[in-house]
């Protein structure tokens, strides 16, 4: 099969609607198959990766813990774009760690996220076969 | 590679066009469809902004849902107007379609 | 041309399908090739064989079912979200030990891997949602 440069195109926030959860099961099962995988956020997107998600008292599941999985899958191209950080108020600390093992520097533990420029995120866009939109 | 982008919601409710024109590049499209093709009114809080994408891009929106709104006479200048097999001819002509949910 | 289809919202609610439907049957028309059309998100509820919407308005599953039977086209619909929203086939609904299922002619369930590997195969994937 060939190999295709496949983009998962991530809008929304987790929680108030279920994208982000399936959006993120169809990136897991999608890893099996090895492609050339990355996965962008921006917009309301950028609050998928947030820190300290509770989700006890609305009864829903926490999936945030499952981003720190997509190291293991090989999953390890994951942008998020700065502009859509700043005008929420945000920067890379109130992201989550996510990191993957090089296993051509040693496994080293190196950092899966990418804060990158609107301007480079519109060239990630383009650069995609295939582009997954949740 | 060049990109169509689909978007389809209103401008006035949701920020895809927005972010959409953001991240077109020179050779790429947008077609608007489904509420999306309220972004092609002339004269409204969006048009400037549709308008200097059009500098970079060519801005299409599906006719159908442009009559079934009835605002036929109140696009802007320069939108291009195709059927549902216009819009196939334009997934075909672009190297990817990338849509603005 | 060779198009993979996903549609990410059920019927009535929004256009997604509708609009997913338009595009399918001008493709055909236009002598192009669906490698699938994957049902994803509340999408599986247009599998669903009990809507009866009014006379006077259209059946978006039945549509469906038909545009299949006439290009034998692989319409696939995603085993967890349809589990998640009660779209069961025969073999689910006995294997979740439930009284019925109510899959629509046309339709069936499989895995997310579908999608993955439709997107592969495919030129082009053109996604419909809301």
């Amino acid at each position: 099969m060939a190999t295709k440069k496949m983009l998962y195109l991530n809008r929304r926030a987790p929680y108030g609607s279920v994208y982000a959860l399936e959006s993120l099961e169809v990136v897991l099962i999608g890893a099996a198959f090895e492609q050339d995988v990355s996965l962008a956020f921006i917009d309301d997107g950028v609050f998928q990766l947030l820190k300290g998600q509770n989700t006890t008292a609305v009864g829903m599941k926490n999936f945030s813990p499952t981003y720190k999985a997509l190291g293991d899958y090989d999953v390890r191209k994951i942008y998020v774009e700065k502009e859509s950080l700043e005008a929420r108020g945000l920067s890379r600390e109130d992201l989550l760690d996510l990191t993957y093992e090089d296993e051509n520097e040693g496994y080293a533990e190196k950092d899966s996220i990418q804060v990158v420029s609107r301007t480079d995120m519109a060239g990630i866009i383009e650069q995609n076969d295939v582009v997954f939109s949740f | 590679m060049s990109v169509l982008h689909t978007v389809n919601k209103s401008p006035f409710e949701r920020n895809g066009l927005e972010s959409c024109l953001r991240y077109v590049k020179k050779g790429s499209s947008v077609l608007l469809i489904e509420d999306g093709v309220y972004g092609a009114l002339a004269g409204s809080a969006s048009s400037n902004a549709v308008k200097g994408a059009m500098a970079n891009v060519t801005v299409y929106a599906l006719e159908a849902d442009v009559l079934a709104r009835g605002i036929k006479g109140k696009l802007m200048d320069g939108v291009k107007l195709v059927d549902y097999a216009g819009f196939v001819d334009l997934v075909t002509k672009h190297d990817t379609t990338s849509a603005w949910l | 041309m060779k198009f993979a289809v996903l549609v990410s919202e059920g019927p009535y609610t929004h256009q997604a399908s509708d609009t997913a439907y338009n595009f399918c049957k001008a493709a055909l028309d236009g002598g192009h090739e669906i490698g699938r059309i994957f049902f994803y998100h509340d999408g599986v509820n247009n599998a669903t064989r009990y809507t009866v919407p009014p006379q006077d308005d259209r059946n978006i599953q039945q549509r469906w079912s038909k545009l299949q039977q006439e290009h034998q086209l692989d319409m696939v619909v995603c085993i967890a979200a349809a589990q998640r929203r009660g779209i069961m086939d025969e073999k689910e609904a006995k294997r979740q030990g439930l009284d019925g299922n109510n899959i629509a002619p046309g339709f069936h369930i499989s895995g997310l891997g579908q999608l993955i590997e439709a997107g592969i195969e495919a030129d082009r994937l053109v996604v419909f949602g809301d």
